[in-house]
């Protein structure tokens, strides 16, 4: 293109092009009409395809670049939770009195396995209901890489972000409501299972939700659940209410870490309600996995 | 990669001959095909807080054939029908009908082979955003494929090659566009496709970065012939890097040629834009004759017209009162845009930067 600019006084035989972007060398200089433009031929025999990312090392990268996440948004994905479940305990210790009894176990399990439900589910179900509004799954679903291992990755990031934060609220409720620490041991597993449980229902979640609104309040409404199912006994609760408790999949880390605190935990009920956990997360991670396939391409 | 265009020499690849005989011309092979591919969306009635849509088709029986080692542009203005378009060749959108073959493979039946075999760069970055620039490339490289020793040596070169060195280890989203733009083209770079499918790559970049961008993209063309397909609307941009160039109106694809080719469309006439001051003096005869002819768009008038015609309205205006209420005038040769609208396309949208 030339130009002649009041401004430039550029004569108008000078070339001038777009700033930075010089033309490409080697150019097929072909002049292709417009009927060229008509893909009637193919494209030759089949080229090699590139080959596709593995299951373990795709998922390890997309674990890896998810959990440095925490360093951008530390604040949501680390410490609210903690402080929304410390604050609850807190509140809690006005109307319940120390000591080892039904209501302080529910209470400090309840609380403990609420920031799980907080960033698992909650957080997760906005994660991938935003990244699916924005077109943000794109990115994942034009690389060779099996949707298990953006799930399953993610998921695993998310559990991890809670550990923490369950740690820090399980300590502190033992120590406010004068319960056993000895116990604390089975957060190795609470944390994993019910991490995979949760993160699961939240992917799926944020998944399926045809608008990111509608993730977010999946995501808001799971972790009421959690909440108000979660810290109270389940003894005290009208039979509808004790129903809907044992449908929540984190009910089930909740009981087995209520059982550890007993002087003599029942060990096969602990084992039960970890492997309850462990199924649904199974589903829930096979159902987003599916859930993800489904959203990636439309 | 291997290929006709690798095995050209530069003189041999000019002339578009690769075995110097005039007679016989040997394009180098076809590296994408597509034959009438029509994608439509339904008619959508109104809801609460969303308007009526009608049935509109994205993509209308588009057939296209872009060549190995090629840099080809789809071109249009925003909801020309572009983006549908390359989602369709990624493999993220399924056609109603026709026909995707790339690099003689069928990805209407098999969609999921398009992610080995081509590197997608989509105008979203929320999935790379909250990652350093680092990460997010040696990320992509490994759900490439790459092992992690190669794809952290391919993303040390990307990032030297595009100049991302000083961003390296900031979150994508505290860059600012353009930067964040190139990081996304860093992630496209990575993995050695034949095929680059871009969609507006260099949206908000500054020259150095522009620059930095086709010069990696015409290394990988030249040492691998890497064939690239690019969707932009910005037309200056478009004369400048592309090899040809299908124009899309409405899902159509209404001219397919060498940028040169196309303008031949247009013939000699010139491009006169004038920006007033502030009214223009329409008491000046020889003004008040151009106005019939101008495309007026608030303070600024656009002028087609013959050379003569132009260095007579040139003259006009840049004497006297008229100069005087004349604040910047620019006289170009045709343009991709005027090609755009000479061909029945709507102007809007299409930008000149």
């Amino acid at each position: 293109m030339t130009t002649l600019s009041s401004r430039t006084a550029a004569s108008p035989s000078e070339p001038t092009g777009v700033p930075g972007a010089p033309a490409l060398g080697g150019r097929s200089a072909s002049p292709a009409p417009a009927a060229a433009a008509g893909g009637r031929g193919g494209t030759g025999p089949e080229q090699p395809l590139a080959p596709r990312a593995k299951l373990w090392p795709s998922l390890g990268a997309v674990y890896r670049a998810q959990l440095s996440r925490a360093r951008v948004a530390r604040i949501p994905l680390l410490f609210v939770a903690t402080f929304q479940s410390v604050g609850i305990m807190i509140l809690m210790r006005g109307v319940v009195s120390g000591g080892l009894s039904e209501e302080t176990g529910a209470v400090v399990a309840g609380a403990s396995v609420l920031v799980v439900a907080f960033v698992g589910l909650n957080l997760l179900a906005q994660y991938f209901g935003a990244l699916r509004a924005s077109g943000g799954l794109d990115h994942y679903a034009t690389l060779p890489v099996p949707p298990a291992a953006v799930v399953l990755g993610t998921a695993g990031a998310y559990a991890s972000f809670t550990v923490p934060g369950v740690i820090v609220t399980a300590v502190t409720g033992c120590v406010l409501f004068q319960l056993p620490v000895t116990g604390l041991w089975v957060l190795a597993a609470v944390i994993p299972l019910s991490g995979a449980a949760l993160a699961g229902l939240g992917a799926l979640l944020g998944l399926l939700a045809p608008r990111p609104e509608l993730a977010t309040l999946c995501g808001q409404l799971g972790m009421s659940g959690a909440l108000l199912l979660g810290v109270l006994p389940a003894s005290s609760m009208p039979l509808a209410l004790q129903w809907a408790r044992d449908l929540l999949p984190s009910t089930y880390g909740v009981e087995a870490m209520i059982a550890t605190f007993q002087p003599d935990p029942d060990w096969v009920n602990v084992l039960l309600n970890l492997a309850v956990s462990a199924a649904v997360g199974v589903v829930t991670l096979v159902l987003a996995a599916w859930a993800y396939r489904r959203a990636a391409v439309r | 990669m291997e290929n006709g265009a690798q095995e050209l020499s530069e003189d041999e690849r000019d002339t578009g001959r690769a075995d110097g005989s005039p007679e016989e011309p040997a394009a180098p092979p076809v590296a994408v095909a597509v034959t009438g591919l029509v994608k439509s969306y339904p008619a959508r009635r109104a809801r609460r807080g969303r308007a009526a849509t009608e049935a509109v088709r994205a993509t209308d029986r588009v057939d296209l054939s872009i060549r190995a080692g090629e840099v080809f542009g789809l071109l249009g203005p925003n909801g020309a029908g572009k983006s549908t378009l390359v989602r369709q060749l990624t493999g993220l959108l399924r056609p109603d009908t026709g026909r995707i073959e790339v690099l003689g493979h069928d990805l209407v039946r098999h969609p999921d082979r398009a992610s080995r075999l081509l590197a997608y760069l989509g105008q979203e970055s929320s999935a790379l955003d909250e990652l350093t620039v680092s990460l997010a490339i040696e990320t992509t490289a490994r759900l490439r494929g790459r092992d992690a020793e190669h794809a952290r040596k391919e993303t040390s070169a990307v990032m030297a090659e595009l100049g991302l060195g000083s961003f390296a280890d900031r979150a994508l989203r505290r860059l600012s566009g353009g930067e964040r733009r190139l990081a996304c083209v860093g992630a496209a770079l990575v993995g050695d496709r034949p095929l680059l499918v871009l969609d507006e790559p260099t949206t908000g970049m500054d020259p150095l970065a522009r620059r930095s961008v086709w010069a990696a993209i015409d290394r990988r063309r030249r040492e691998h012939g890497t064939t690239v397909l690019l969707v932009t609307h910005n037309v200056l941009e478009a004369e400048a890097v592309l090899d040809r160039v299908a124009v899309l109106d409405r899902g159509r694809v209404i001219a397919c040629d060498t940028p040169g080719g196309l303008k031949a469309v247009v013939g000699d006439d010139v491009r006169l834009d004038l920006v007033w001051r502030s009214e223009p003096p329409l008491n000046i005869p020889e003004v008040a004759a151009l106005r019939e002819h101008a495309q007026r768009t608030g303070r600024r008038w656009t002028l087609r017209m013959p050379p003569e015609e132009a260095r007579t309205a040139v003259a006009a205006v840049t004497g006297g009162a008229a100069f005087a209420a004349l604040d910047d005038f620019t006289l170009a040769t045709p343009s991709l845009e005027d090609v755009y609208l000479a061909l029945g396309g709507r102007g809007e949208g299409l930008v000149r930067m």
